[in-house]
Protein backbone atom coordinates (compact mmCIF):
# COMPACT_ATOMS: atom_id res chain seq x y z
CA UNK A 1 0.00 0.00 0.00
CA UNK A 2 2.66 2.48 -1.03
CA UNK A 3 0.53 4.72 -2.36
CA UNK A 4 -1.27 5.58 0.82
CA UNK A 5 -1.10 9.02 2.12
CA UNK A 6 0.39 8.83 5.56
CA UNK A 7 0.74 11.91 7.56
CA UNK A 8 3.23 12.07 9.98
CA UNK A 9 2.27 12.31 13.58
CA UNK A 10 1.87 15.51 15.43
CA UNK A 11 4.54 14.36 17.76
CA UNK A 12 7.83 12.82 17.27
CA UNK A 13 6.95 10.18 20.22
CA UNK A 14 4.85 6.85 18.27
CA UNK A 15 2.11 5.69 20.52
CA UNK A 16 1.66 2.54 18.26
CA UNK A 17 3.60 1.47 14.93
CA UNK A 18 1.76 -0.81 12.82
CA UNK A 19 3.84 -2.44 10.07
CA UNK A 20 2.98 -5.07 7.68
CA UNK A 21 0.01 -6.48 9.81
CA UNK A 22 -1.92 -9.45 8.28
CA UNK A 23 -3.90 -11.15 9.69
CA UNK A 24 -6.51 -14.03 8.36
CA UNK A 25 -8.93 -16.60 10.21
CA UNK A 26 -9.30 -20.00 9.23
CA UNK A 27 -12.69 -21.16 8.11
CA UNK A 28 -14.32 -24.41 8.15
CA UNK A 29 -13.02 -26.84 4.96
CA UNK A 30 -9.51 -25.60 5.52
CA UNK A 31 -9.41 -22.42 3.87
CA UNK A 32 -9.09 -18.57 5.62
CA UNK A 33 -10.63 -15.48 5.63
CA UNK A 34 -8.24 -12.83 5.11
CA UNK A 35 -9.47 -9.75 7.55
CA UNK A 36 -6.39 -7.76 7.06
CA UNK A 37 -3.94 -7.08 4.71
CA UNK A 38 -0.51 -5.50 4.80
CA UNK A 39 -1.46 -2.69 7.74
CA UNK A 40 0.74 -0.01 7.73
CA UNK A 41 -0.28 2.90 10.28
CA UNK A 42 2.00 5.25 12.57
CA UNK A 43 -0.01 7.19 15.57
CA UNK A 44 1.59 9.55 17.53
CA UNK A 45 0.91 10.33 21.12
CA UNK A 46 -1.57 12.12 21.64
CA UNK A 47 -3.74 12.08 18.47
CA UNK A 48 -7.43 11.03 17.98
CA UNK A 49 -7.30 8.49 14.83
CA UNK A 50 -10.96 7.41 14.03
CA UNK A 51 -11.67 3.91 11.50
CA UNK A 52 -14.10 4.12 9.68
CA UNK A 53 -15.33 1.49 6.29
CA UNK A 54 -18.08 -0.68 5.70
CA UNK A 55 -18.54 -3.77 7.91
CA UNK A 56 -16.23 -6.32 7.75
CA UNK A 57 -13.60 -4.62 6.85
CA UNK A 58 -11.33 -5.45 9.77
CA UNK A 59 -11.72 -2.40 12.38
CA UNK A 60 -12.53 -4.17 15.26
CA UNK A 61 -10.22 -6.78 14.50
CA UNK A 62 -7.48 -4.38 13.67
CA UNK A 63 -8.09 -2.08 17.25
CA UNK A 64 -7.92 -6.04 19.03
CA UNK A 65 -4.71 -6.87 17.65
CA UNK A 66 -3.07 -3.30 19.12
CA UNK A 67 -5.13 -4.15 22.03
CA UNK A 68 -3.16 -7.39 22.07
CA UNK A 69 -6.65 -9.39 22.27
CA UNK A 70 -5.46 -11.59 19.48
CA UNK A 71 -2.47 -11.95 17.23
CA UNK A 72 -1.65 -10.93 14.20
CA UNK A 73 -0.94 -14.01 11.36
CA UNK A 74 2.20 -11.69 10.31
CA UNK A 75 3.87 -7.96 10.92
CA UNK A 76 4.37 -6.23 13.81
CA UNK A 77 2.54 -4.27 16.18
CA UNK A 78 4.50 -1.59 19.13
CA UNK A 79 2.60 0.50 21.37
CA UNK A 80 4.87 2.85 22.84
CA UNK A 81 7.91 1.41 22.11
CA UNK A 82 6.97 -2.31 23.01
CA UNK A 83 5.51 -5.17 21.74
CA UNK A 84 1.94 -4.94 22.02
CA UNK A 85 1.76 -8.24 24.48
CA UNK A 86 4.10 -6.09 26.80
CA UNK A 87 2.22 -2.72 26.80
CA UNK A 88 -1.02 -4.97 27.90
CA UNK A 89 1.38 -6.61 30.56
CA UNK A 90 1.72 -3.04 32.02
CA UNK A 91 -1.61 -2.10 31.36
CA UNK A 92 -1.39 0.55 28.87
CA UNK A 93 -4.60 0.11 27.32
CA UNK A 94 -8.14 0.86 28.23
CA UNK A 95 -10.94 -0.34 26.23
CA UNK A 96 -14.36 0.59 25.72
CA UNK A 97 -16.55 -1.88 23.25
CA UNK A 98 -19.80 -1.32 21.39
CA UNK A 99 -21.70 -2.85 24.25
CA UNK A 100 -20.95 -1.55 28.10
CA UNK A 101 -19.47 -4.78 29.62
CA UNK A 102 -20.69 -3.73 33.16
CA UNK A 103 -20.45 -6.69 35.94
CA UNK A 104 -24.21 -6.24 37.26
CA UNK A 105 -23.05 -7.11 40.63
CA UNK A 106 -20.91 -3.92 41.29
CA UNK A 107 -22.52 -0.61 41.53
CA UNK A 108 -21.42 2.39 39.22
CA UNK A 109 -18.69 3.28 41.51
CA UNK A 110 -17.22 -0.39 42.30
CA UNK A 111 -17.32 -0.82 38.21
CA UNK A 112 -15.41 2.13 37.78
CA UNK A 113 -12.73 1.13 40.60
CA UNK A 114 -12.31 -2.05 38.66
CA UNK A 115 -8.84 -1.53 37.33
CA UNK A 116 -7.24 0.19 40.00
CA UNK A 117 -8.12 -2.68 42.07
CA UNK A 118 -6.60 -5.13 40.06
CA UNK A 119 -3.59 -2.32 39.41
CA UNK A 120 -2.26 -2.75 43.47
CA UNK A 121 -0.54 0.98 43.01
CA UNK A 122 -3.04 3.15 43.73
CA UNK A 123 -4.09 3.37 48.12
CA UNK A 124 -7.65 3.39 49.05
CA UNK A 125 -8.06 6.88 49.52
CA UNK A 126 -6.52 7.82 46.29
CA UNK A 127 -8.25 5.40 44.49
CA UNK A 128 -11.55 6.52 45.96
CA UNK A 129 -10.96 10.02 44.29
CA UNK A 130 -9.91 8.86 40.96
CA UNK A 131 -13.27 7.04 40.76
CA UNK A 132 -15.23 10.14 42.44
CA UNK A 133 -13.28 12.54 39.67
CA UNK A 134 -14.17 10.49 36.69
CA UNK A 135 -17.74 9.90 37.46
CA UNK A 136 -18.23 13.33 37.99
CA UNK A 137 -16.03 13.87 34.66
CA UNK A 138 -18.78 11.98 32.88
CA UNK A 139 -21.44 13.16 34.66
CA UNK A 140 -22.57 10.35 36.89
CA UNK A 141 -21.91 11.96 40.17
CA UNK A 142 -24.91 11.04 41.21
CA UNK A 143 -25.29 7.89 40.56
CA UNK A 144 -22.07 5.95 42.27
CA UNK A 145 -24.42 3.88 43.96
CA UNK A 146 -26.88 2.46 41.21
CA UNK A 147 -26.31 -0.77 39.76
CA UNK A 148 -25.84 -0.95 36.12
CA UNK A 149 -29.58 -2.25 35.47
CA UNK A 150 -30.68 0.72 36.73
CA UNK A 151 -28.86 2.90 34.17
CA UNK A 152 -29.68 4.07 30.51
CA UNK A 153 -27.56 2.54 27.53
CA UNK A 154 -26.12 5.97 27.43
CA UNK A 155 -25.25 6.58 31.14
CA UNK A 156 -23.91 2.71 31.21
CA UNK A 157 -21.22 3.77 28.52
CA UNK A 158 -20.48 6.16 30.17
CA UNK A 159 -19.41 4.25 33.06
CA UNK A 160 -17.94 2.03 30.98
CA UNK A 161 -15.69 5.41 29.63
CA UNK A 162 -14.97 6.47 33.16
CA UNK A 163 -13.61 2.90 34.17
CA UNK A 164 -11.61 2.66 30.91
CA UNK A 165 -10.14 5.92 31.87
CA UNK A 166 -9.71 5.53 35.55
CA UNK A 167 -5.95 4.34 35.62
CA UNK A 168 -5.06 6.61 32.67
CA UNK A 169 -3.89 4.67 30.30
CA UNK A 170 -1.62 5.64 27.30
CA UNK A 171 -4.29 4.38 24.62
CA UNK A 172 -7.59 4.12 24.73
CA UNK A 173 -9.43 1.76 22.04
CA UNK A 174 -12.83 2.11 21.43
CA UNK A 175 -15.00 0.19 19.61
CA UNK A 176 -18.14 1.76 18.21
CA UNK A 177 -18.75 2.88 21.44
CA UNK A 178 -22.28 4.89 20.27
CA UNK A 179 -22.81 2.57 18.15
CA UNK A 180 -25.98 1.22 20.27
CA UNK A 181 -27.39 4.70 21.26
CA UNK A 182 -29.71 7.50 20.03
CA UNK A 183 -28.28 10.89 17.40
CA UNK A 184 -28.45 13.21 20.86
CA UNK A 185 -26.88 10.85 23.44
CA UNK A 186 -24.27 10.05 20.93
CA UNK A 187 -23.20 13.72 20.57
CA UNK A 188 -23.13 14.86 23.62
CA UNK A 189 -21.09 11.72 24.63
CA UNK A 190 -18.71 12.75 21.99
CA UNK A 191 -18.58 16.32 23.90
CA UNK A 192 -17.75 14.27 26.78
CA UNK A 193 -14.81 11.96 25.30
CA UNK A 194 -13.24 14.93 23.65
CA UNK A 195 -13.35 16.68 26.81
CA UNK A 196 -11.59 13.81 28.13
CA UNK A 197 -9.20 13.74 25.66
CA UNK A 198 -7.93 16.80 25.80
CA UNK A 199 -7.82 16.96 30.11
CA UNK A 200 -6.08 13.69 30.03
CA UNK A 201 -3.72 13.99 26.80
CA UNK A 202 -4.37 10.20 26.34
CA UNK A 203 -4.28 8.51 22.24
CA UNK A 204 -7.38 7.32 21.39
CA UNK A 205 -8.26 4.68 18.60
CA UNK A 206 -11.83 5.31 18.21
CA UNK A 207 -13.96 2.78 15.62
CA UNK A 208 -17.04 4.08 14.16
CA UNK A 209 -19.87 3.66 11.27
CA UNK A 210 -20.47 7.24 11.83
CA UNK A 211 -18.83 10.22 8.74
CA UNK A 212 -19.68 12.79 11.34
CA UNK A 213 -18.80 11.29 14.04
CA UNK A 214 -14.90 10.46 12.47
CA UNK A 215 -14.78 14.10 11.61
CA UNK A 216 -15.96 15.65 14.79
CA UNK A 217 -13.81 13.80 16.68
CA UNK A 218 -10.49 13.16 14.91
CA UNK A 219 -7.15 14.74 14.56
CA UNK A 220 -7.05 11.80 11.57
CA UNK A 221 -9.32 9.35 9.71
CA UNK A 222 -8.31 6.05 8.59
CA UNK A 223 -10.43 4.73 5.67
CA UNK A 224 -10.41 1.40 5.54
CA UNK A 225 -11.98 -1.04 2.06
CA UNK A 226 -12.97 -5.01 2.84
CA UNK A 227 -12.41 -7.77 1.61
CA UNK A 228 -9.04 -8.14 2.27
CA UNK A 229 -9.54 -5.33 4.45
CA UNK A 230 -6.92 -2.41 4.03
CA UNK A 231 -6.30 1.10 4.49
CA UNK A 232 -8.04 2.78 1.41
CA UNK A 233 -7.25 6.49 2.57
CA UNK A 234 -6.10 8.67 5.79
CA UNK A 235 -7.67 11.97 6.09
CA UNK A 236 -6.02 14.81 7.86
CA UNK A 237 -8.63 16.21 9.97
CA UNK A 238 -7.56 20.11 10.49
CA UNK A 239 -10.44 21.56 12.11
CA UNK A 240 -9.27 23.65 15.30
CA UNK A 241 -9.06 22.36 18.40
CA UNK A 242 -11.55 22.60 20.92
CA UNK A 243 -14.42 20.94 18.71
CA UNK A 244 -17.59 22.44 19.93
CA UNK A 245 -20.88 23.02 18.39
CA UNK A 246 -19.91 25.43 16.43
CA UNK A 247 -17.63 23.19 14.93
CA UNK A 248 -20.38 20.85 13.55
CA UNK A 249 -21.81 23.77 11.55
CA UNK A 250 -18.42 25.07 9.87
CA UNK A 251 -17.70 24.63 6.16
CA UNK A 252 -14.64 23.27 6.80
CA UNK A 253 -16.50 20.42 8.98
CA UNK A 254 -18.92 20.11 5.85
CA UNK A 255 -15.59 19.78 3.41
CA UNK A 256 -14.03 17.08 5.65
CA UNK A 257 -17.24 14.81 5.98
CA UNK A 258 -17.81 14.98 2.22
CA UNK A 259 -14.24 14.07 1.65
CA UNK A 260 -14.59 10.98 3.94
CA UNK A 261 -17.93 9.95 2.35
CA UNK A 262 -16.04 9.88 -1.30
CA UNK A 263 -13.12 7.77 -0.17
CA UNK A 264 -15.60 5.59 1.76
CA UNK A 265 -17.91 5.65 -1.92
CA UNK A 266 -14.80 5.27 -4.30
CA UNK A 267 -13.47 2.05 -2.86
CA UNK A 268 -16.42 0.36 -4.43
CA UNK A 269 -17.03 2.35 -7.03
CA UNK A 270 -19.95 3.70 -6.22
CA UNK A 271 -22.09 3.69 -3.13
CA UNK A 272 -23.49 0.48 -3.17
CA UNK A 273 -21.75 -2.29 -1.53
CA UNK A 274 -20.82 -0.31 1.21
CA UNK A 275 -24.39 0.72 1.72
CA UNK A 276 -25.18 -3.13 1.44
CA UNK A 277 -22.42 -3.34 4.14
CA UNK A 278 -24.60 -1.30 6.45
CA UNK A 279 -27.87 -2.91 5.43
CA UNK A 280 -26.19 -6.13 6.95
CA UNK A 281 -25.90 -4.68 10.10
CA UNK A 282 -24.26 -2.24 12.20
CA UNK A 283 -22.27 -4.20 14.06
CA UNK A 284 -18.94 -4.53 13.71
CA UNK B 1 -35.50 -36.48 38.94
CA UNK B 2 -35.99 -33.00 37.67
CA UNK B 3 -33.68 -31.55 35.27
CA UNK B 4 -31.67 -28.51 36.76
CA UNK B 5 -33.33 -25.48 35.68
CA UNK B 6 -30.67 -22.43 35.23
CA UNK B 7 -30.35 -18.85 35.78
CA UNK B 8 -30.42 -16.75 32.84
CA UNK B 9 -28.66 -13.33 33.32
CA UNK B 10 -29.05 -11.08 31.13
CA UNK B 11 -29.38 -7.38 30.87
CA UNK B 12 -31.98 -5.20 30.58
CA UNK B 13 -31.38 -2.06 31.40
CA UNK B 14 -33.34 1.32 32.81
CA UNK B 15 -35.99 -1.14 34.59
CA UNK B 16 -37.08 -0.27 37.87
CA UNK B 17 -36.23 -2.99 40.99
CA UNK B 18 -39.67 -4.44 42.51
CA UNK B 19 -39.22 -2.91 46.07
CA UNK B 20 -40.40 -4.97 49.64
CA UNK B 21 -43.53 -3.41 49.42
CA UNK B 22 -44.93 -4.20 46.15
CA UNK B 23 -43.68 -7.75 46.18
CA UNK B 24 -45.68 -8.55 49.27
CA UNK B 25 -48.56 -6.49 48.10
CA UNK B 26 -48.13 -9.54 44.62
CA UNK B 27 -48.41 -11.59 47.61
CA UNK B 28 -52.05 -10.71 48.48
CA UNK B 29 -54.09 -12.22 45.41
CA UNK B 30 -52.95 -15.76 45.99
CA UNK B 31 -52.89 -15.77 50.00
CA UNK B 32 -56.88 -14.95 49.31
CA UNK B 33 -56.98 -17.83 46.81
CA UNK B 34 -55.50 -19.97 49.35
CA UNK B 35 -58.08 -19.31 52.01
CA UNK B 36 -60.95 -19.54 49.98
CA UNK B 37 -59.57 -22.84 48.76
CA UNK B 38 -59.22 -24.21 52.47
CA UNK B 39 -62.57 -22.99 53.32
CA UNK B 40 -64.54 -24.74 50.35
CA UNK B 41 -62.21 -27.39 50.78
CA UNK B 42 -64.13 -27.23 55.26
CA UNK B 43 -67.24 -26.88 53.87
CA UNK B 44 -67.17 -29.49 51.26
CA UNK B 45 -66.03 -32.11 54.07
CA UNK B 46 -67.70 -30.84 57.01
CA UNK B 47 -69.20 -33.45 59.21
CA UNK B 48 -67.95 -36.75 57.36
CA UNK B 49 -66.81 -39.01 59.20
CA UNK B 50 -62.97 -40.89 58.84
CA UNK B 51 -62.58 -39.73 54.90
CA UNK B 52 -59.55 -39.86 52.73
CA UNK B 53 -59.74 -36.62 52.58
CA UNK B 54 -60.66 -35.07 56.08
CA UNK B 55 -61.90 -31.47 56.69
CA UNK B 56 -58.92 -28.92 57.57
CA UNK B 57 -60.35 -28.67 60.98
CA UNK B 58 -60.40 -32.29 61.83
CA UNK B 59 -56.40 -32.23 60.18
CA UNK B 60 -56.10 -29.28 62.80
CA UNK B 61 -56.82 -31.29 65.64
CA UNK B 62 -55.10 -34.52 64.86
CA UNK B 63 -52.03 -31.99 64.84
CA UNK B 64 -52.91 -31.05 68.42
CA UNK B 65 -53.77 -34.33 69.69
CA UNK B 66 -50.75 -36.05 68.27
CA UNK B 67 -48.55 -33.33 68.64
CA UNK B 68 -45.72 -35.05 70.61
CA UNK B 69 -45.21 -37.42 68.25
CA UNK B 70 -45.90 -35.17 65.00
CA UNK B 71 -43.33 -32.68 66.74
CA UNK B 72 -40.28 -35.48 67.07
CA UNK B 73 -41.33 -36.47 63.22
CA UNK B 74 -40.68 -32.86 62.47
CA UNK B 75 -37.27 -32.35 64.09
CA UNK B 76 -36.11 -36.03 62.57
CA UNK B 77 -36.96 -35.72 58.83
CA UNK B 78 -36.25 -31.52 58.90
CA UNK B 79 -32.89 -32.64 59.99
CA UNK B 80 -32.45 -35.21 57.57
CA UNK B 81 -33.70 -33.42 54.93
CA UNK B 82 -31.77 -30.13 55.98
CA UNK B 83 -28.64 -32.00 56.71
CA UNK B 84 -29.07 -33.44 52.92
CA UNK B 85 -29.04 -30.23 51.97
CA UNK B 86 -26.12 -29.19 53.43
CA UNK B 87 -24.23 -32.11 52.40
CA UNK B 88 -25.37 -32.22 48.76
CA UNK B 89 -25.19 -28.61 48.34
CA UNK B 90 -21.49 -28.33 49.58
CA UNK B 91 -20.17 -31.50 48.05
CA UNK B 92 -21.78 -29.95 44.05
CA UNK B 93 -20.72 -26.45 45.10
CA UNK B 94 -16.90 -27.97 46.02
CA UNK B 95 -16.83 -30.36 42.55
CA UNK B 96 -18.35 -27.85 40.42
CA UNK B 97 -15.09 -25.38 41.55
CA UNK B 98 -12.98 -28.17 41.04
CA UNK B 99 -13.99 -29.43 37.74
CA UNK B 100 -14.87 -26.17 35.94
CA UNK B 101 -11.25 -25.71 35.94
CA UNK B 102 -10.26 -28.32 33.89
CA UNK B 103 -12.22 -28.11 30.58
CA UNK B 104 -12.20 -32.24 30.19
CA UNK B 105 -13.11 -33.06 33.34
CA UNK B 106 -16.00 -30.35 32.82
CA UNK B 107 -16.93 -31.67 29.63
CA UNK B 108 -17.30 -35.41 30.99
CA UNK B 109 -19.03 -34.40 34.15
CA UNK B 110 -21.87 -31.98 32.63
CA UNK B 111 -23.59 -34.51 30.49
CA UNK B 112 -23.22 -36.98 32.92
CA UNK B 113 -24.77 -34.76 35.73
CA UNK B 114 -27.59 -34.13 33.54
CA UNK B 115 -27.93 -37.82 32.39
CA UNK B 116 -28.10 -38.65 36.21
CA UNK B 117 -30.08 -35.84 36.95
CA UNK B 118 -32.96 -37.12 34.91
CA UNK B 119 -33.30 -40.71 35.92
CA UNK B 120 -35.46 -41.14 38.85
CA UNK B 121 -32.77 -41.29 41.94
CA UNK B 122 -35.61 -42.17 44.18
CA UNK B 123 -35.31 -45.62 42.16
CA UNK B 124 -31.87 -46.50 44.39
CA UNK B 125 -33.49 -44.91 47.90
CA UNK B 126 -33.38 -49.16 49.24
CA UNK B 127 -30.00 -49.83 48.26
CA UNK B 128 -28.92 -46.35 49.76
CA UNK B 129 -31.12 -47.94 52.73
CA UNK B 130 -29.08 -50.88 52.48
CA UNK B 131 -25.77 -49.30 52.31
CA UNK B 132 -26.44 -46.84 55.72
CA UNK B 133 -28.41 -48.90 57.17
CA UNK B 134 -32.62 -48.40 56.98
CA UNK B 135 -32.07 -47.21 61.03
CA UNK B 136 -29.03 -45.25 60.39
CA UNK B 137 -30.87 -41.22 60.07
CA UNK B 138 -27.71 -40.92 57.34
CA UNK B 139 -28.97 -43.14 55.07
CA UNK B 140 -32.01 -40.36 54.72
CA UNK B 141 -30.08 -37.43 54.37
CA UNK B 142 -27.79 -39.07 51.75
CA UNK B 143 -30.84 -39.72 49.84
CA UNK B 144 -31.84 -35.81 49.92
CA UNK B 145 -28.03 -35.16 49.21
CA UNK B 146 -28.59 -37.14 46.24
CA UNK B 147 -31.09 -35.40 44.92
CA UNK B 148 -29.73 -32.08 45.80
CA UNK B 149 -26.29 -32.58 44.50
CA UNK B 150 -26.97 -32.93 40.85
CA UNK B 151 -28.53 -29.53 40.23
CA UNK B 152 -26.42 -27.68 42.64
CA UNK B 153 -23.03 -29.53 40.81
CA UNK B 154 -24.79 -28.65 37.10
CA UNK B 155 -25.33 -24.84 38.06
CA UNK B 156 -22.15 -24.18 39.61
CA UNK B 157 -20.73 -25.43 36.77
CA UNK B 158 -22.73 -23.02 33.79
CA UNK B 159 -22.33 -20.19 36.55
CA UNK B 160 -18.17 -20.63 36.96
CA UNK B 161 -18.45 -21.07 32.95
CA UNK B 162 -20.67 -19.64 31.17
CA UNK B 163 -19.41 -15.97 31.69
CA UNK B 164 -19.73 -12.69 28.47
CA UNK B 165 -16.88 -14.05 26.84
CA UNK B 166 -16.76 -9.98 26.60
CA UNK B 167 -16.27 -9.82 30.46
CA UNK B 168 -13.25 -12.36 29.85
CA UNK B 169 -11.58 -9.95 27.09
CA UNK B 170 -11.78 -6.83 29.74
CA UNK B 171 -9.88 -8.85 32.14
CA UNK B 172 -7.43 -10.03 30.12
CA UNK B 173 -7.24 -5.80 28.91
CA UNK B 174 -6.46 -5.38 32.35
CA UNK B 175 -3.21 -8.71 32.63
CA UNK B 176 -5.49 -10.05 35.26
CA UNK B 177 -4.38 -13.53 36.83
CA UNK B 178 -6.75 -16.50 36.20
CA UNK B 179 -7.43 -15.96 40.18
CA UNK B 180 -8.32 -12.39 39.76
CA UNK B 181 -10.67 -13.49 37.18
CA UNK B 182 -12.16 -16.32 38.92
CA UNK B 183 -12.93 -13.99 42.37
CA UNK B 184 -13.83 -11.06 40.45
CA UNK B 185 -15.77 -12.41 37.46
CA UNK B 186 -16.57 -16.15 38.05
CA UNK B 187 -17.89 -16.50 41.24
CA UNK B 188 -20.30 -13.33 41.26
CA UNK B 189 -21.51 -14.60 37.98
CA UNK B 190 -22.07 -17.98 39.42
CA UNK B 191 -24.49 -17.25 42.48
CA UNK B 192 -27.18 -16.33 40.45
CA UNK B 193 -26.99 -19.92 39.27
CA UNK B 194 -26.63 -21.59 42.57
CA UNK B 195 -29.54 -19.37 44.25
CA UNK B 196 -31.65 -21.47 41.14
CA UNK B 197 -30.36 -24.18 42.04
CA UNK B 198 -31.07 -23.87 45.71
CA UNK B 199 -34.50 -22.91 45.17
CA UNK B 200 -34.99 -26.53 43.61
CA UNK B 201 -32.91 -28.28 46.04
CA UNK B 202 -34.76 -27.17 48.57
CA UNK B 203 -37.72 -29.26 48.39
CA UNK B 204 -35.63 -31.58 46.54
CA UNK B 205 -34.11 -32.55 49.87
CA UNK B 206 -37.59 -32.83 51.38
CA UNK B 207 -39.07 -35.44 49.16
CA UNK B 208 -35.41 -37.59 48.97
CA UNK B 209 -35.44 -37.18 52.91
CA UNK B 210 -39.43 -38.68 53.38
CA UNK B 211 -39.16 -40.95 50.17
CA UNK B 212 -36.38 -42.51 51.82
CA UNK B 213 -38.62 -43.20 55.41
CA UNK B 214 -40.90 -44.91 52.94
CA UNK B 215 -38.77 -47.65 52.61
CA UNK B 216 -38.06 -48.16 55.87
CA UNK B 217 -36.17 -47.31 59.08
CA UNK B 218 -37.55 -45.71 62.58
CA UNK B 219 -40.66 -44.86 63.18
CA UNK B 220 -41.22 -41.28 64.37
CA UNK B 221 -40.31 -39.73 61.26
CA UNK B 222 -42.62 -37.74 59.06
CA UNK B 223 -42.76 -40.71 56.09
CA UNK B 224 -43.62 -43.64 58.41
CA UNK B 225 -46.14 -41.62 60.23
CA UNK B 226 -48.00 -41.26 57.32
CA UNK B 227 -47.50 -44.46 55.96
CA UNK B 228 -48.43 -46.23 59.53
CA UNK B 229 -51.61 -43.79 59.95
CA UNK B 230 -52.68 -44.35 56.29
CA UNK B 231 -53.08 -47.51 56.96
CA UNK B 232 -54.52 -47.60 60.33
CA UNK B 233 -57.22 -45.59 58.76
CA UNK B 234 -56.34 -42.04 60.86
CA UNK B 235 -55.89 -39.94 57.86
CA UNK B 236 -56.45 -37.03 60.09
CA UNK B 237 -53.06 -38.03 60.98
CA UNK B 238 -51.77 -38.89 57.91
CA UNK B 239 -52.65 -35.14 55.98
CA UNK B 240 -51.11 -33.43 59.10
CA UNK B 241 -47.84 -35.17 58.44
CA UNK B 242 -48.13 -34.27 54.98
CA UNK B 243 -48.76 -30.81 55.85
CA UNK B 244 -45.74 -30.69 57.93
CA UNK B 245 -43.58 -31.80 55.69
CA UNK B 246 -45.00 -28.99 52.92
CA UNK B 247 -44.26 -26.85 55.49
CA UNK B 248 -41.27 -27.71 55.98
CA UNK B 249 -40.26 -27.47 52.20
CA UNK B 250 -41.59 -24.40 51.88
CA UNK B 251 -39.50 -23.22 54.60
CA UNK B 252 -36.64 -24.41 53.13
CA UNK B 253 -37.45 -22.47 50.19
CA UNK B 254 -38.12 -19.51 51.48
CA UNK B 255 -34.73 -19.10 53.75
CA UNK B 256 -33.23 -19.82 50.07
CA UNK B 257 -35.38 -16.92 48.50
CA UNK B 258 -34.76 -14.66 51.14
CA UNK B 259 -30.72 -15.31 51.61
CA UNK B 260 -30.89 -14.84 47.65
CA UNK B 261 -32.19 -10.94 48.40
CA UNK B 262 -29.81 -10.74 50.96
CA UNK B 263 -26.85 -11.51 49.24
CA UNK B 264 -26.81 -11.13 45.71
CA UNK B 265 -29.96 -8.30 45.72
CA UNK B 266 -28.63 -6.99 42.10
CA UNK B 267 -29.60 -10.48 40.37
CA UNK B 268 -30.83 -10.43 37.44
CA UNK B 269 -33.48 -12.61 38.31
CA UNK B 270 -35.24 -10.36 40.18
CA UNK B 271 -35.80 -8.08 36.84
CA UNK B 272 -37.43 -11.02 34.81
N1 LIG C 1 -12.91 -14.65 15.38
C1 LIG C 1 -13.11 -14.63 14.04
N2 LIG C 1 -13.14 -15.80 13.35
C2 LIG C 1 -13.33 -15.80 12.02
N3 LIG C 1 -13.50 -14.71 11.27
C3 LIG C 1 -13.47 -13.52 11.89
C4 LIG C 1 -13.28 -13.42 13.32
N4 LIG C 1 -13.30 -12.11 13.66
C5 LIG C 1 -13.50 -11.43 12.51
N5 LIG C 1 -13.59 -12.27 11.45
C6 LIG C 1 -13.78 -11.89 10.04
O1 LIG C 1 -12.86 -10.87 9.76
C7 LIG C 1 -13.45 -9.87 8.97
C8 LIG C 1 -13.33 -8.54 9.69
O2 LIG C 1 -14.14 -8.54 10.82
P1 LIG C 1 -14.24 -7.31 11.83
O3 LIG C 1 -12.88 -6.92 12.22
O4 LIG C 1 -15.17 -7.68 12.91
O5 LIG C 1 -14.88 -6.20 10.91
P2 LIG C 1 -15.50 -4.78 11.31
O6 LIG C 1 -15.26 -4.54 12.75
O7 LIG C 1 -14.83 -3.80 10.42
O8 LIG C 1 -16.95 -4.85 10.97
C9 LIG C 1 -14.89 -10.29 8.72
O9 LIG C 1 -14.94 -10.91 7.45
C10 LIG C 1 -15.14 -11.28 9.81
O10 LIG C 1 -16.07 -12.24 9.39
MG1 LIG D 1 -16.48 -4.25 14.40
Amino acid sequence: MSSVPVTPPASDALAVRLAGVHKSFPVKGGSSTVALEDIGLDIGTGEFVSLIGPSGCGKSTLLRIVGDLIEPTAGTVEVNGKPAHQARIDRDYGMVFQAPVLFDWRTVEANVRLPLELMTGAAGADRDRRVREMLDLVGLADFTRHHPHQLSGGMQQRVAIARALVFEPALLLMDEPFGALDEMTRERLNGEVLKVWARTGTTVIFVTHSIPEAVFLSTRVVVMSPRPGRISEIIDIDLPQPRTEETRESERYFELVTQVREALRAQHGGGASAARARAEGGIG
Amino acid sequence: MTVAAEARPGSDAGRPRRDLGSSLMRLVPPVLVFLAAIAIWELATAGTGRRVIPPPSAIVAAMGRESDLLTRSAIATFTEALGGLLIGSVAGIVIGFATARWAVARDILVPLAVGASTIPLIAIAPIIGNWFGVLNPLSKMMMAALLVFFPVVINVIRGLVEVQPAQLELMRSYASSPTEVLRKVRVPNMLPFLFTALKVAATLAFIGAIVAEYFGGTSAVIGRVVLTSMSSGRFDVAWAGIIIGALGALGAYLIVVIAERLIIPWSPSFRA
